[in-house]
Parts: structure tokens; C-alpha cells; sequence
């Protein structure tokens, strides 16, 4: 069965027919051409396809296209403005919290939900929050560092620049 | 040489600007019209033969082009090449089809693909072929295939024994008769999956106006895959493009080629379209190489003061169903050779039992059989400290390689190019706080508490490797590596590099290199990497290669470029090459630093040539092949401590230290993050990995609901320092960073759990300690 949908990804709207088993990151990688949301597996275990679906950071692998009709999205892609980078990305920039790179746009959307709910995190609270996101590559230590770095920007802390 | 500020910063990394912002390519990102994919019909038996195959109803299904079994593709595609051919040790190679034909030899082996327009009709379709099987009887234990009456996977390799590899040096028997002290152990080294967060894949478009094949490919080493896919599909070489850019890490597991990749490329030349095939997690988990899964019988020889006289290892390595690319070499040559770690063992036999069973294969996984040996040698200085009674700082410091030592020729002949181990281990014990922890052991002892500190002073060998030594080995293969620098006339330079980073960060590296040499600035300098049409050729990324061995070749041909450079600089200025001095990309005159070119001035001219210097020729460009002399041996100590909970048999990290030498460190900041990741796999390992099998060959942790793949709060703070001492073996004077952690920590940690557990008599148990094990070791104990 075909469906109908409209869904706004990074703040372009778009109407399209979809297959009703579809899966929304199908959708975004094969249909809308947005690539830099991964898939890693095939059991809801590694994060690599997190985007932001109505605010908060879903793993578009376990849901379907269909079921976005309406949504407002945002994959990585969406996520720097006007070529200028968001704070997490900054963060995993200077911390150096991506190697492969592979799982880093999950990674970067999972903790913009994080700082997003938990502006301030310490590190239990950054690894127990993001425990959905695998990385084979950094041993996780930098990632803490990217998102710390991130949040204190993101506060205005002083002492950033 | 330009003294810049590049070579030991912390530079940021230049290909993160593509990675974070979901503008890398990877092999499942690249778009070509008219693709059509394809899906693999496996063997859900270990051991079975095929009996018939039914496509027809797949056939008929929407939006399928084809269904191919492996005896249509046999006149296509050759069967998968073992690239690693033993010398001496009656190898033998077992015919390994990509696509089985009449007999399947482990769950998961390929036997029919299906084509479709898109993924989800060839997966539709792929469940339709109706494959007929009659199951053998299965076999997945290494010590179980080798018994006589034991299930047989091949009529030509009697006992599944695909070779048997000797190294000796010394005379271990001598030494192990006069010994006062003899310690036998048994070690199992669990088998392990690596899990690249990308699977392996491919996209392999053929032009039949052209007769040209382009593949991008998930793979560590395109050259080497450009030169097989030619070798298996009858394509020539030089019509094949191999595009590996974008790699979503490798850990070894994209070293070999696997036969999906190899089919892709035989269907897409038959129908004359672009082919895609990306591996699915479950696939991934059952078909790509897994690493490790060594048995190991281990005896020491030892003085009663606590210094090794011999080593001996009698083992049995898991090859699985077939002989995987690199196989034959990882439990042999990088596993025997190292068997002396950074000590002074005069007398060491190995036999090592290559085996084939019903299961993946296996290959190399981060470190490939130095993790190994690491393991069982420090687990083996662990028990002889125990024997003698002396602290295990202390027997390890009797037994060390001394610095003044180096050279030092080991008794499996490897020659170790340079080292100061104590020097290491003191600024570990230092970082840990070691006294206080004994003393803190002690009382938490008193309160029935366990806590555990565990050593692992090792020594690796990377920087592969000298291609005398590959041929030596039997590897069909050179280990030297590429670089071309050619600097354009606007004075900006492309360097193309036989090197296949896919994590490691050599676009930054390498870039750091030539700006440090050439005074070019870093960022006008581009780095091309993993595209066979543009780079002349290479070897690739394994074997913590890539900076020692690839950037030596980039460090060479920079300097012949500033060689030339020099030469038109002293025309453009009236003066010689002798009386020109040159500093960060700037030839001035001596005593004259006014009369000065840059490098930018000389490129231009150097491609003008108006107005050559006499017998010059017009451009600035070099390239060069760099095969090094020798191994290089980086080394250092890791300390791990534990708290066991007795209650529960959970294991806590309290703290991790590591000090590695790795000779000089071109970005401190991307070393780090190569030690981290490194230790995060090597403390799985001892922690949370393992690959069960069932008897019937089923992998029972085949996803990742089921296999370890550590988040974040499995993997505790890591505190990284470092020692340096250089290396002669290439210019740089580094050694190599990409496989140290895993190598060292694995041993580490085990040796903090036993230790902890020491007070309940516990001397041995084997991976991954997970909690479930330990409890029921700790009860068995108390129990008794
Ligand atoms: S692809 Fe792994 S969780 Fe979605
Ligand atoms: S950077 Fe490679 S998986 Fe995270």
C-alpha cells in the first residue's frame, strides 16, 4: 500500500508517496538523498541513524515513513547554519570526538537532545544518556570531552573563546 | 629541514568537517542511476550439502533481474584468493567459491544472490529460493577438528589441518630440564567480531562500451582489492577503479577480500549496471572475518630468581570454513615472532596448528596475533611472579631488554630497533600510585574486598614491514609504500598517498608532514587517499603502517621537492645551492636573508620555465617508494585497577593508566584517540566480548543484542602518558600508534581480576570476565 506524506526536513517541506513498510531512514537516505544518517545495524542498537523527530532524538531505523506524515525533522545536515557549525559539532571538533566518523552524526544528534534536556551534564550523565549510541572507534573518552565542550559553550560560559 | 611548528601539534583534524556534518561518502552514501541491488541467500546449516536449488518463484517476483548460483557464476568469477601462502608447513588452501557450490561449510556461507531493482524486492526475493540441504555433521572447535574421526570439511585436508607452522630458537628442551622453575598454563583467546560501525559493502558499476569496472568498497586496502578483483573477474587492472575514500572503520576486518564483494563485481559486469550490495548487522556478524580464537598451550622455564629461560607454545588457531585472505599469517608470523615480549627468553619453541572448522572465517583483527602472544606471555609473567613470590614489577624488571641492549636480536629473530622499558613502566607506577594501592589492597583485603591491580609491559611489532620479509613470510604481497608530492603552480600541493586511512586521521597527519618539510602551509595542502585512479599504488592501512611506512615515503619525496626547489631558488637568486639556507618554505641567500624566493615563487617558475636552471626540468613534483629496513617496536605499561564485587561478579574499572612509547608523535591529540579506541577493544576483550557457537555451528551472539559491543559506560577513564625514544628506521624516528591499546590492555585488566581474586587461591580463568563467570568462580571457591 502507497501513503501519502508530508514531512518538513530541515525546514524543507516535502510531499511524497511511500510503500507502507518503508522505513523513515530509508526514506531519508534513498529518497530525500540526506546520507549522513548511517545505519549500523539492525536491532535498534547503535544510534547511527538518530535524528531529531519533533525535537527529540529518535532511531529513524524503528520507525516508518509513514508514520512521519506531519513531522518536523532534522538530520545532521540540518544542523550547521549559514556554513556555521553548531556548538556540538565545534565540540566534537576540538576534542577530537570522531575518528571513523561513521557513528558521529548519531552521535552529535543524540546529544543535542541530551544538552537539550540536560543542559549541564556531568559525565555519568553524559554516558548514561547517550548509552544508545555505539562508537567502535574513540574508547568514548573524547566524545564525554565533545559534549562537555559543547554544553559549556552552549550555557555562554565564560572563558569559551 | 623547515622547523614549523606542525610537527607535534595537535592540529585539528581536517576530514572531521565532512564527517560531522554528514557530508562524508561512504560506500552505501554513493548514488549511481539504474543501480540495482542485491541480496544473499546463506546457509542456515554450519555443515550441509546442497542438494538443489528451486529460483523459479523468485524469479517471477516484482523487480527481479536475476537469480545467480554459484554454479552460473563459476566461469565469472574465480574462487576468493588466500593471499597469505605459509612457506614450509604443508599449507594447504582449500577451494573457497564465493557463492558454494554443492556443499556449504558454515551458517551464513553465500549460496544463491538474488538481483533486484531495490533492496526490499531482492530481500523479498532472496526469502523465496528454495534451497534443498542434506546437514553433515558439524564441527566448530579447533582441538575438536584436529582428532581423528572428527568431521571433515574438505576430502583434501585430512583432519582439518590446514598447516602446521614451526618457529624455534635456542633449545627450549635443554633450558626446561635444567630449570628450577616450570609453569604450564592452557590459555583460551576467545573469538571476537570486530564490528566496524560500517558494515562491509559495495557498488560496483561495469561500462561494457569502456570495459571498465568502477567499485566503491568498504575496504582497508584498495590497491591490493583493485589487483584480486582484476586476478578473480578477468577485468585488467588498469580498467578497474577502486574507491575506498570514505571507510567507516576497518579494525582488520576489511583487509580481506570477501566473496559478496567479488560477486557484486562479476554480476554487474554480466547485466551491464551499477550492482550494490550492502551487508545487513546479521550478516555482517556471521560473514565478516572474525579475529582471535586461539587455544594455546603454554610452558615456562625460569631460574628461581625469577628469570625466564624458555618459552614454549603449542597452539591451535580457528581458521574457520575457508582460509581468508590474510589468514595463514595472523596466528604464525605476528603471533610466534613476538613471543619474547620485551624480555630476554633465550630458548623459544612455537608450533602453531592452523585449523579449519565450521565456522566464519577468521582473520586479522586490531593487532592480528600480537594481542595474543601479549596475553599469554604477560599472563605467564603474572603466574611466575606468583611461583617466586616476587612482586610482578619486579620479575618483569629482571627479565627486560635492557636499553644500552639495542639492537636486540630476539631468539625468534626479530631484531628490536630501540627501547627503554623500565622508563615506561616507572612513569606508570608513578601515574597509578602504586605503593599507595598495594597498601590500599591490603586493607580492602582485611574487609573482604577485591581489589586487583594488573601489569602488561609489552612490545609490538609494526610498521609493516620490510617487503623482503613479506616474501620471506610467504605474504604475496610488497609492504613498501607510495607517495607522490606535486606542488601546483599557485604553490598549493596535492600528496597522494599509498595509504588508506579510514579513522586513523592521515589527511591531518600526513599534511602536518609535508607542511613541516616543505614550509607549504598546512592548509593549501590536500591529501588524497583510497582512489586507485589517482594514487600510483599502495598497500594500505594495517599493521600501524600508514605513518612509519607511508609517511616516510611522504617525508622523502617532500624533501626531494625542496632538493629541487633549492637548485631553482639559487638560479632565480643568482647563487648556489650550497649558499642557500632554507626555513619554513622561505630560500634566502646566507648572510643575505633580504635575497630570498619562497617555495610558492619557485613553483610558479618551476612550471613557467621561462628560464630554466641549466639541465633542470620544468615542474615540482615527486614521487617515491619507501620499503623500510626494518620492523619498528613500540612498547610501554599499562596498569589496570579492579574492584570485584563478590556479591555480584561485576568487575569495576577504578582506574586505567598507559604509558606507550611510540617514538615520536606527529599529532599527540590523534595518538590519543588511537590508544583510547585501542584500549576500549582490548578491555572488551577481557571484559564482555566472545563469539559462542553452538554445537550445530549456530552463532548464538550474532547482533548486537546478543555480542558486546561496549557503550559508554562499559568503557571507564583511560590516563594516557607517553615515553619517547626514537626509532632509526625511518625518518620520522615514530613507530606506529594504531594497535598498542588493544595489544596491551587485554592482559592488563585480566591480570588486575586475578589479581584481585588471588586471595580465594584463584591463579587462572579465561575471558571475557563477565560477571556470571566470576560469580560462579568466587562461589565454587568459597564454597570449598
Ligand atoms: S541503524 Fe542501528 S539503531 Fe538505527
Ligand atoms: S568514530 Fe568510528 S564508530 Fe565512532
Amino acid at each position: 500500500m502507497k501513503h501519502e506524506i508530508t514531512v518538513t526536513v530541515n525546514g524543507t517541506k516535502h510531499t511524497s508517496e511511500v510503500d507502507s513498510r518503508m522505513l523513515l531512514v530509508h526514506y531519508i537516505r534513498d529518497v530525500l538523498n540526506l546520507t549522513g544518517t548511517h545505519v549500523g545495524c539492525d536491532t535498534s542498537q547503535c544510534g547511527a541513524c538518530t535524528i531529531l523527530f519533533n525535537g527529540k532524538a529518535v532511531k529513524c531505523c524503528t520507525m516508518l515513513a509513514a508514520q512521519a506524515d506531519g513531522a518536523e525533522i532534522m538530520t545532521i545536515e540540518g544542523l550547521a547554519k549559514n556554513g556555521d557549525l553548531h556548538p556540538i559539532q565545534e565540540g566534537f571538533w576540538e576534542e577530537h570526538g570522531l575518528q571513523c566518523g561513521f557513528c558521529t552524526p548519531g552521535m552529535i544528534m543524540a546529544s543535542y537532545d541530551l544538552l537539550q534536556r540536560i543542559p549541564n551534564p556531568d559525565e555519568q550523565q553524559i554516558r548514561h544518556n547517550l548509552e544508545g549510541n555505539l562508537c567502535r572507534c574513540t574508547g568514548y573518552q573524547n566524545i564525554v570531552k565533545s559534549v562537555q565542550f559543547a554544553s559549556k559553550k552552549m550555557s555562554g560560559a565564560p572563558g569559551d573563546d | 629541514m623547515a622547523v614549523t611548528r606542525m610537527f607535534g601539534a595537535s592540529v585539528k583534524r581536517r576530514e572531521d568537517a565532512r564527517m560531522m556534518t554528514g557530508r562524508a561518502h561512504y560506500t552505501d552514501d554513493v548514488r549511481r542511476n539504474h543501480t540495482v541491488h542485491m541480496s544473499v541467500v546463506r546457509s542456515p546449516y554450519a555443515h550441509a550439502n546442497i542438494t538443489n536449488i528451486d529460483s523459479s518463484e523468485a524469479a517471477q517476483m516484482p523487480g527481479v533481474v536475476g537469480v545467480f548460483t554459484g554454479a552460473d557464476l563459476v566461469d565469472d568469477v574465480a574462487p576468493v584468493p588466500c593471499a597469505w601462502l605459509l612457506p614450509d608447513c604443508n599449507l594447504k588452501v582449500p577451494e573457497y567459491r564465493a557463492i558454494a557450490v554443492d556443499k556449504a561449510r558454515f551458517v551464513g556461507d553465500p549460496v544463491a544472490v538474488v538481483i533486484a531493482e531495490d533492496r526490499y524486492q531482492a530481500e523479498d526475493a532472496a526469502d523465496a529460493v528454495k534451497v534443498s540441504y542434506e546437514p553433515l555433521d558439524v564441527v566448530t572447535n579447533q582441538e575438536a577438528a584436529v582428532k581423528d574421526g572428527a568431521p571433515q570439511l574438505y576430502d583434501d585436508v585430512p583432519n582439518n589441518l590446514a598447516f602446521q607452522w614451526k618457529l624455534s630458537g635456542g633449545n627450549f628442551e635443554e633450558a626446561n630440564q635444567s630449570a628450577d622453575i616450570r609453569i604450564s598454563q592452557r590459555f583460551v583467546n576467545q573469538r571476537l567480531i570486530p564490528n566496524a560501525m560500517e558494515t562491509r559493502g559495495v557498488l560496483a558499476d561495469y561500462n561494457p562500451g569502456s570495459g571498465s569496472l568502477e567499485v566503491w568498497l568498504t575496504s582497508q586496502n584498495p590497491h591490493i582489492h583493485r589487483l584480486l578483483l582484476s586476478a578473480v573477474t578477468g577485468i585488467p587492472e588498469m580498467n578497474i577503479r577502486v574507491d575506498s575514500t570514505d571507510v567507516g572503520g576497518g579494525f582488520g576486518s576489511k583487509i580481506p577480500l570477501y566473496g559478496g564483494e567479488m560477486i557484486a563485481c562479476g554480476i554487474a559486469k554480466k547485466l551491464g549496471k551499477p550492482v550494490k550490495w550492502m551487508e545487513s548487522r546479521r550478516e555482517n556478524y556471521v560473514t565478516t572475518a572474525h579475529g582471535r580464537d586461539h587455544i594455546d598451550y603454554v610452558d615456562l622455564a625460569a631460574t628461581s630468581d625469577g628469570k625466564i629461560t624458555g618459552i614454549r607454545v603449542e597452539a591451535y588457531a580457528n581458521h574457520g570454513a575457508y582460509l581468508s585472505t590474510a589468514a595463514p599469517g595472523v596466528p604464525t608470523w605476528l603471533f610466534g615472532t613476538m613471543l619474547s615480549g620485551p624480555y630476554k627468553i633465550p630458548n623459544i619453541e612455537c608450533t602453531m596448528n592452523g585449523v579449519l572448522t565450521n565456522t566464519t572465517t577468521t582473520d586479522a583483527y586490531r593487532g592480528a596475533g600480537r594481542p595474543e602472544a601479549t596475553y599469554l606471555l604477560e599472563r605467564m609473567m603474572d603466574l611466575l611472579a606468583k611461583e617466586t613470590g616476587l612482586d610482578p614489577v619486579e620479575v618483569r624488571r629482571r627479565n627486560f631488554i635492557q636499553p644500552d641492549e639495542f639492537p636486540y636480536t630476539v631468539a625468534t629473530t626479530l631484531q628490536y630497533d630501540s627501547g627503554n622499558y623500565d622508563a615506561a613502566l616507572d612513569q606508570a607506577l608513578e601515574m597509578v600510585g602504586y605503593e599507595e594501592l598495594r597498601k590500599k589492597q591490603e586493607d580492602l583485603r582485611s574487609q573482604g574486598r577485591y581489589l586487583g591491580i594488573g601489569f602488561s609491559t609489552y612490545v609490538e611489532v609494526c610498521g609493516l614491514a620490510p617487503s623482503s620479509a613479506a616474501g620471506m613470510m610467504g605474504f604475496q604481497g610488497g609492504l613498501w609504500e607510495s607517495a607522490t608530492v606535486r606542488v601546483h603552480p599557485s604553490g598549493k600541493a596535492t600528496v597522494l598517498t599509498g595509504a588508506s586511512p579510514h579513522g586513523q586521521g592521515e589527511e591531518t597527519t600526513f599534511a602536518q608532514l609535508v607542511s613541516h618539510e616543505t614550509g607549504i602551509p598546512f592548509h593549501d595542502i590536500e591529501i588524497v587517499h583510497g582512489d586507485t585512479d589517482r594514487i600510483p599504488f599502495g598497500w594500505g592501512t594495517y599493521g600501524s603502517r600508514s605513518t612509519a611506512v607511508g609517511g616516510s615515503a611522504i617525508v622523502y619525496a617532500s624533501r626531494n621537492i625542496v632538493e629541487k626547489a633549492k637548485r631553482f631558488a639559487a638560479h632565480m637568486l643568482e647563487s648556489s645551492p650550497e649558499d642557500i639556507d632554507f626555513n619554513d618554505g622561505v630560500f634566502s641567500v646566507k648572510g643575505s636573508p633580504e635575497r630570498s624566493k619562497t617555495i610558492q615563487d619557485v613553483a610558479l617558475a618551476a612550471h613557467l620555465a621561462w628560464d630554466l636552471p641549466e639541465g633542470e626540468k620544468p615542474g615540482l613534483e615527486d614521487s617515491y617508494f619507501f620499503d623500510p629496513t626494518n620492523f619498528t617496536f613500540p612498547f610501554g605499561t599499562h596498569i589496570c585497577v579492579v574492584e570485584v564485587d563478590a556479591e555480584t561478579g561485576t568487575t569495576e574499572v577504578q582506574k586505567y593508566v598507559a604509558v606507550d612509547d611510540l617514538g615520536n608523535v606527529i599529532n599527540p591529540m590523534i595518538v590519543d584517540g588511537q590508544v583510547h579506541g585501542g584500549i576500549a577493544q582490548g578491555l572488551a576483550q577481557a571484559l564482555y566480548e566472545y563469539a559462542a557457537y553452538d554445537e550445530g555451528g549456530q552463532l548464538l551472539t550474532g547482533s548486537m543484542m546478543d555480542y558486546c559491543v561496549p557503550k559508554f559506560e562499559h568503557i571507564p577513564h583511560m590516563d594516557v602518558g607517553r615515553t619517547v625514544t626514537t626509532t632509526p628506521v625511518n625518518p620520522m624516528g615514530l613507530k606506529g600508534a594504531g594497535e598498542t591499546g588493544t595489544i596491551a590492555s587485554t592482559p592488563a585488566v585480566v591480570n588486575a581480576i586475578i589479581d584481585a581474586l588471588s586471595p580465594l587461591g584463584i591463579k587462572h580463568m579465561d575471558m571475557p570476565f563477565t560477571p556470571q563467570r566470576v560469580w560462579e568462580a568466587i562461589q565454587e571457591r568459597k564454597g570449598s
